[in-house]
């Protein structure tokens, strides 16, 4: 065995070149640690895509009449479906790890001198991880790939000059259709994963020509003149082979996740199809990945004037700051208590995506379509105006976008009590005049249907009316 | 190139290093440096232009009159969704090919047909026939009977697609996908 192994490695000097790698010196990270395992997740998360993203390929066909079909085949069977949900759940670990890495390394400042090159490059791995999820959950070909390609394609639209041009160019063609899903795939496939290899293989090729960053210590800041040789001392004095020393951590944790995605794979599954892509099955309510959920929710709590602007500029000024980020301070301080700011940084961003994400989730602006109308115990009768003014809330659509009792949508305010808080008066302004997200009903309804609708609302209060006790007489 | 001071130089080595025997005199090196990346680039480039440029290229499809039905099958005043094909279909298309339409019938031989597309996004707007408009269940977008905006944030009129009547037969004129710009 000994044997063969020295003859291979005396023809390809596959050690000679491996040594080095395996057995860089890292500095001690001590306490730290734990923190220096995020990176190499992601790679293996990536590892993991890549494989399963290859099996599924063998039978998903990227044909936007028949990638429907090829995926309820790939869902029925056993293991097909435990692929596909690894290959689900792997994407949104990948999101979770490289949002978290980007996170260690910034608070850590690592991004500083000498490795300036290796922040730039995991910006540009951040913006290629983020086009994988949403291209690969538009292969999901069903109503929501469709519609979500529709939905790319207008953003790309309010692009100043070359939007119909760039929102076509994304449907390859006029019209959203055959061409449409192959341009995603080859894009999800081939040329996103194509430029992530490059800009992996530079990253990792960083990590070790300008070794990996000592924990930071307050008090210690990076002065480029002097870092390169202080940091050869450092690890002279406090280094330590990274395999194993560092090594088994990163394995250890890699495996952990790994086991965690397999296992909600096995437990929950893909995630559901929903109908057939078919663009004349109006009954669909695109939305995207959890993901994304946060951006799909800003843009639709944003200023409506602003909406150009945010829809193309946001995403280009956040990919800015992160690419000036490390030249504006590349040196100084890296300690996260010296550099405050970075702190509050992390939280107001931490906390922006979660809340438009629970907000994107719950999406408080989007009417209810599937409302059903008010149940006879709602509504408290079932004959007179009020009877009459209650379906006319649902016929009228008044009911997707307000509740009643816990019924319809919840876009607009709550009618429950409507008539604590509102005259007869107040309600017809209201309905008449409209709002900036309420149409007006002026014209498109007539004086018999305003005042059985009237009669309805009027009739809404918190605590029903018969069950107030008659006021006692003197 | 300094004088090393033999009277047959040896060819220099590139800038700043010592002289070297195998290396080739200044100028025949500079040539081949420029010839081996010009073929490299002349290479790079004649697989690069019909690559690039099928892959930019966007399919242009006819502009089609499509058949969506009789005229007596849309009872007056009444908007109905209607489908009709691609103006091109592809092979491949299977139900994509299909587009859908708001169809309303607004006189003898008069229609108009609503994309189904919300100017805002693009989402697919649904017809409230007893509310008499339109919604968006993407972002809340609220269109009148007329396809103006009533409420959300649609920038614009919904889009129509044009629509004629030729021998009793309702035809749309099938159109690119309308995408709304700054």
């Amino acid at each position: 065995m000994r044997k063969a192994w020295n003859w291979f490695d005396d023809l390809t000097g596959i050690s000679a070149m491996l040594r080095p790698l395996l057995f860089h010196p890292v500095p001690k990270a001590r306490k730290a640690a734990w923190l220096y395992v995020l990176g190499s997740a992601t790679l293996i998360v990536f590892l993991v895509q890549i494989v399963t993203g290859i099996a599924l390929s063998s039978a998903y066909v990227a044909s936007a009449g028949q990638a429907y079909a090829t995926l309820l085949f790939i869902s029925s069977s056993k293991f097909g479906a435990i692929v596909r949900g690894i290959h689900y759940f792997g994407a949104s670990a990948m999101i979770i790890l490289i949002g978290i890495h980007a996170i260690r390394v910034y608070l850590m400042a690592s991004y500083k001198y000498p490795r300036q090159m290796n922040w730039l490059s995991g910006v540009v791995l951040l913006f290629l991880t983020l086009g994988m999820a949403f291209t690969g959950q538009l292969l999901r070909w069903d109503q929501n790939g469709f519609w979500s390609s529709v939905v790319a394609a207008e953003q790309a639209g309010r692009s100043p000059g070359i939007g119909n041009w760039l929102g076509h160019f994304i449907l390859a063609g006029d019209t959203a259709g055959g061409a449409t899903l192959s341009r995603f795939y080859a894009a999800h496939v081939f040329f996103i994963p194509a430029l992530i290899f490059l800009f992996l293989g530079l990253h990792l090729y960083l990590v070790i020509h300008n070794g990996i960053s000592e924990p930071p210590k307050a008090g210690r800041p990076v002065d480029p003149r002097t870092y390169r040789v202080w940091y050869k001392e450092l690890l002279a004095r406090d280094g330590e082979p990274f395999w194993p020393n560092a090594a088994w951590r990163d394995a250890v944790f890699g495996c952990l996740v790994v086991l965690v995605i397999v296992g909600l794979a096995i437990a929950i599954g893909p995630e559901p199809l929903g109908r057939a892509p078919d663009p004349t099955l109006i009954g669909a309510s695109p939305k995207p990945d959890w993901y994304l959920l946060w951006y799909y929710a800003l843009l639709s709590v944003i200023p409506r004037w602003s909406e150009d602007a945010v829809i193309i500029l946001a995403p280009l000024i956040f990919a800015l700051l992160l690419i000036f980020l490390p030249f504006v301070a590349g040196r100084g301080e890296r300690h996260p208590l010296r550099r405050p700011w970075s702190l509050v940084i992390v939280a107001a961003i931490v906390i922006t995506i979660y809340h438009y994400g629970r907000m994107g989730a719950s999406a408080p602006w989007s009417p209810r379509l599937e409302a059903q109308p008010l149940p006879a115990a709602v509504v408290g009768t079932t004959t007179g105006p009020v009877a009459a003014g209650a379906k006319l809330f649902y016929d009228k659509g008044c009911e997707f976008c307000h509740t009643i009792d816990g019924y319809g949508g919840i876009r607009g305010p709550d009618l429950s009590d409507a008539g604590d808080r509102m005259t007869a008066e107040q309600i017809t302004t209201r309905i008449y005049s409209g709002a900036a997200n309420m149409p007006s009903y002026r014209g498109n309804m007539s004086d018999t249907d305003l005042a059985k609708l009237i009669a309805f609302l009027e009739s809404r209060h918190k605590i029903p009316v018969t069950a107030v006790p008659a006021p006692v007489k003197p | 190139m300094t004088d090393s001071g033999n009277p047959a130089p040896a060819p220099h080595g590139p800038a700043g290093e010592p002289p070297c025997p195998g290396c080739l005199d200044p100028s025949r090196r500079r040539f081949l440096t420029r010839l081996s990346i010009a073929a490299g680039t002349l290479a790079a480039a004649v697989v690069a232009i019909p690559s690039v440029a099928f892959l930019l290229g966007i399919r242009r499809t006819p502009r089609l009159w499509r058949d969506v039905g009789g005229v007596d099958q849309f009872p007056l005043g009444t908007t109905v969704q209607v489908a009709f094909a691609d103006p091109s279909p592809l092979p491949w298309s299977g139900v994509t090919a299909q587009t859908a339409a708001w169809l309303r019938r607004t006189g003898d031989a008069e229609f108009i047909a609503f994309s189904v597309n919300c100017t805002h996004l693009g989402c697919p707007i649904r017809w409230l026939a007893d509310a008499n408009l339109f919604m968006c269940p993407c972002h809340g977008g609220v269109f009148y009977a007329n396809g103006t905006v009533a409420s959300g944030p649609p920038p614009r009129p919904l889009n129509q697609y044009p629509v004629r009547v030729a021998q009793g037969r309702v035809e749309i004129l099938a159109s690119p996908t309308p995408i709304t710009t700054s």
